[in-house]
């Protein structure tokens, strides 16, 4: 894809995990179902479950943080756009966005917004900013997918909803960037396979529609066209991350993608925190960023039910190696963890009636 | 000033939850108490200075000088609502004492009252905090019992202070206020009883901490030369002292010492011409055990860091040598915040009269109180002497 | 929860951004480090004062836990506050998240993390600020 002179490259990610967890376990006793049977058919173990001081924005800043710490030649200043993904905002009317800029000492004059896209909301996000890069009008942008994902009590989504973010600092491809983007296609129908109605707390989504006329057909379709278009196939990657609602289709669709179990494992997170929403597949980003080397070459297909599916093409630079100490990991958010029971989650996660 | 000014009457109401009376009542109640006391007569009190905290936050009520003097049937008198937190009336009781000493006006009246349990705990705890730093300790979830909570964990680790010598000041509060019958709480309890009941901010349990109560004092003041016009035994004010601190106790060099109250007893000592050893009788603020702990060290009856020692002597008791609290303290009198400071003096006037009954102190000359706000950002501090 | 006892917007927004980012003030003239604004220093009495950002790690110099919160807090749960002592000898005073109370004692190295502070109700407005957990 022809970016022009500004090729927009990723200076800084950083991600944020609230410390507490609950197991499916204690989920299916509340409602008297097989812990076994729920687990092996979701694969995932436990859930991230936001503290009672969190939300969407918290997680968001936090993100932004470290993303920062991973970009020290980036002085909040120079950051002329601020977009943030989610489906959990806090306010419907006023973008968290806003409440991030002032926080990391973003300048009077940029531009903020929040995106909407269900679970792509964040790439939206990223998207944006690294339009605004390409184009020159900005000198560098922050981008952030982060939810504290809600789900009815009771339904299946109460298992893998979870809370988490990550944020990128982008900018124009130079020597102090970790990885450039190549390429960007994304694609979009109108099918009602997961929605929120406004003034209802819960989403609502239509079971096993969300499969394969939702997930796997737009994930496919979109990397396909960025593939085709771009003349690449999936040995071509070192690495696939796609949107992760659980830890069974992440794998189903890397497989009948062309890609191998190796390409994909390193970026599934859900099976140990859940699904963050719109920083899901942005976390798995995150998480093979950690760990990658120069030169390799990642496939990021997030899945947005309504419906749609961003792909992006990204190839790491030199300067990964000397930034990823800088902020604390993805897999050190994974691994300091608290147990609450049901109850205590019911309370954290705001799901009781009346307070 | 030393001398200037006696003490010729008191009055209290009991210190408890008034579910049926209001904050008006109260104050009329102790007032006219007071004045009968005094043998003097309505109109010649000729200015009112009334201690409160949170009229405004509590029962939405402010101007409180021209209502109680409305109430008390005296409209017209010069009267006036000062506001010290904890110290409220303390600091009533210096203004009384400075506008008769400068030879404004001959007698005074000089009160506290607060009317606490309106609403609930919660929000009593919320309007409480309102004595901290509102914007840098209170926003984040600070409570008056996590402040002191939190010197009292500086002042265990600093010198070895115990959770039992805490105890001790609570069990020897509620003994003392068992001969109190003005007092919220008159039954006594064990250090067991303490130990046990339940976790307000740790390491303080419910049984450090000082009741949330309603109630009214009222002391009236005199010129010394006429004092003797309406009773027998004048006390005279023979010191008085003010300070203040940082309001946020982390803007402090060493929480474990209340500046406030060193150099308000300073200045009280220096007017009075005594020193901490020729004090027979003290009211402190305990408004938590640990405040008394540290009135002990920043009055200067122990040296910094012994305070818990004295307690575990047993010289602070009934019977010891400087009997503290007698009246039962703030933890067994009860605290209607801005009531406290003048109930403190009705106390100490009572025992230098010899009028204390089974609490009294045989003997007692030389009278203190420390009345404290917040969590020590201000100290009002006054000695009594049956001489001048 | 009574009208009168919340914050109000505006006040809140005075502060925010301070809060966010954990700007200080420092005095010229002799060093000291202060969590809120200042015009004139409390310890030597100059004018001479600029706004600093703090360190975002200290450590712990006094903790207690509350179980009796003020009403806007009640159905948060028992929390840790804390008299914290930042890096460069500012002290502040929050909340400490992200453990128990037997995981810290006084001098234990805690750092800042952006949290929910409260909000006004649940259809007003909500603060945020700092908190501080265990760095490990």
């Amino acid at each position: 894809m022809n970016f022009g002179e500004r090729t927009p490259a990723i200076y800084g990610w950083g991600s944020y995990i609230p410390i507490y967890r609950i197991k499916l376990d204690d989920i299916a006793k509340a409602w008297g179902e097989d812990p076994l049977v729920v687990k092996r058919g979701l694969e995932v173990d436990e859930i991230s479950v936001k503290g009672p001081d969190e939300d969407q924005v918290t997680i968001a800043v936090n993100a932004a943080w470290n993303a920062l710490k991973r970009a020290p030649e980036v002085s909040p200043r120079d950051i002329g756009a601020v977009y943030v993904g989610s489906e959990s905002k806090p306010y419907a009317v006023k973008p968290t966005a806003t409440i991030v800029a002032a926080a990391i000492g973003a300048p009077v004059t940029i531009r903020a917004a929040d995106y909407e896209f269900a679970c792509k909301a964040g790439t939206e996000a990223l998207i944006s900013v690294m339009a605004q890069v390409a184009s020159g009008m900005i000198k560098y942008g922050l981008a952030i997918g982060a939810d504290t994902s809600q789900s009815w009590p009771g339904d299946v989504l109460e298992y893998t909803a979870s809370a988490g973010g990550s944020a990128f600092i982008i900018g124009p491809k130079s020597s102090d960037s970790v990885a450039y983007f190549e390429a960007q296609y994304s694609v979009t129908t109108d099918t009602p396979d997961f929605w929120r109605r406004d003034e209802i707390k819960y989403p609502r989504h239509m079971g096993r529609f969300t499969g394969e006329p939702a997930y796997f057909k737009h994930i496919i379709l979109a990397a396909r066209e960025l593939m085709e278009k771009e003349g690449l196939k999936p040995s071509d990657f070192d690495y696939f991350i796609p949107h992760q609602p659980n830890g069974t289709f992440p794998v189903r669709v890397a497989l009948r993608l062309g890609f191998k179990l190796e390409q994909v494992k390193p970026g599934l997170l859900s099976p140990l925190v859940g699904n963050f929403y719109s920083g899901s597949s942005l976390t798995g980003l995150s998480r093979v960023l950690d760990i990658s080397k120069p030169s390799q070459r990642i496939l990021l297909v997030s899945y947005g039910s309504g419906a749609g599916a961003d792909a992006f093409s990204i190839v790491t630079q030199e300067a990964i190696e000397r930034k990823k100490g800088l902020a604390p990991t993805v897999d050190y958010y994974i691994s300091r963890k608290k147990y609450v029971d049901y109850a205590t989650y019911l309370r954290f996660c705001n799901k009781i009636y009346g307070i | 000033m030393r001398g200037e000014v006696a003490v010729i009457g008191v009055g209290m109401t009991k210190f408890s939850e008034h579910w049926d009376k209001q904050l008006r009542d109260l104050f009329v109640e102790a007032a006219l108490e007071a004045i009968e006391n005094a043998q003097i007569d309505l109109k010649d009190i000729k200015a009112m200075f009334i201690g409160n905290m949170g009229s405004g936050l509590w029962i939405e009520q402010e101007h409180l000088g021209p209502l109680l003097a409305d109430y008390l049937g005296i409209p017209g008198t010069p009267s006036l609502k000062i506001e010290l937190a904890c110290a409220s009336s303390g600091m009533a009781f210096r203004l009384g004492v400075i506008s008769v000493a400068a030879g404004l006006y001959d007698i005074v009246l000089v009160g506290g009252v607060e009317k606490m349990s309106d609403v609930t705990p919660s929000e009593s705890i919320h309007h409480l905090a309102s004595v901290a730093d509102r914007e840098w300790e209170a926003f984040y979830g600070v409570t008056l019992p996590a402040l002191f909570a939190l010197i009292a964990k500086r002042h265990m680790k600093q010198y070895g202070t115990t959770r039992e010598q805490l105890a001790r000041v609570a069990v020897k509060n509620h003994r003392h206020g068992s001969y109190n019958p003005k007092a919220q709480f008159q039954r006594p309890i064990s250090i067991e009883d303490v130990l046990n009941s339940p976790l307000v901010a740790d390491p303080l349990r419910v049984l450090d901490c000082s009741p949330i109560s309603d109630g009214a004092a009222v002391v009236i003041i005199a010129r010394s030369d006429i004092a003797r016009k309406f009773t027998d035994t004048p006390i005279y004010v023979l010191g008085s002292g003010v300070a203040t601190d940082t309001i946020a106790l982390h803007d402090r060099d060493d929480i474990t010492t209340l500046k406030s109250v060193v150099l308000a007893a300073r200045e009280a000592y220096k007017m009075a011409k005594v020193e901490p050893k020729d004090i027979n009788v003290a009211e402190v603020h305990d408004c938590f055990t640990i405040a008394e702990i540290l009135a002990y060290e920043d009055l200067g009856f122990a040296k910094k860091g012994e305070g818990g020692k004295l307690i575990d002597e047993g010289v602070t008791e009934l019977g010891g040598k400087v009997p503290v609290n007698t009246s039962g303290g703030l933890k067994a009198r009860g605290h209607p915040v801005g009531a406290t400071g003048v109930a403190q003096i009705v106390e100490v006037v009572l025992q230098l009269r010899n009028e204390a009954g089974k609490r009294q102190v045989p003997g007692a000359e030389i009278g203190l109180t420390q009345n404290m706000g917040g969590s020590g950002a201000s100290c009002v501090i006054h000695v009594f002497g049956r001489s001048r | 929860m009574s009208i009168m006892s919340v914050p109000k917007a505006p006040r809140v927004w005075q502060l925010a951004e301070r809060r966010y980012r954990l700007i200080g003030t420092q005095c010229l003239k002799c060093g000291r480090v202060f969590i809120s604004s200042r015009r004139v220093c409390p310890r030597c009495g100059s004018i001479d004062l600029r706004d600093i950002e703090l360190p975002r790690r200290g450590k712990i110099y006094s903790y207690t836990l509350v179980r009796n919160p003020p009403v806007e807090r009640e159905k948060y749960g028992p929390y840790i506050i804390a008299i914290i002592e930042l890096e460069n000898g500012c002290k502040l005073t929050a909340e400490i998240v992200d453990c128990s109370l037997e995981e810290i004692d006084i001098g234990t190295e805690v750092e800042a993390v952006f949290r929910r502070i409260g909000e006004e109700d649940k259809s007003g407005v909500i603060y945020y600020g700092c908190k501080f957990r265990p760095v490990k």
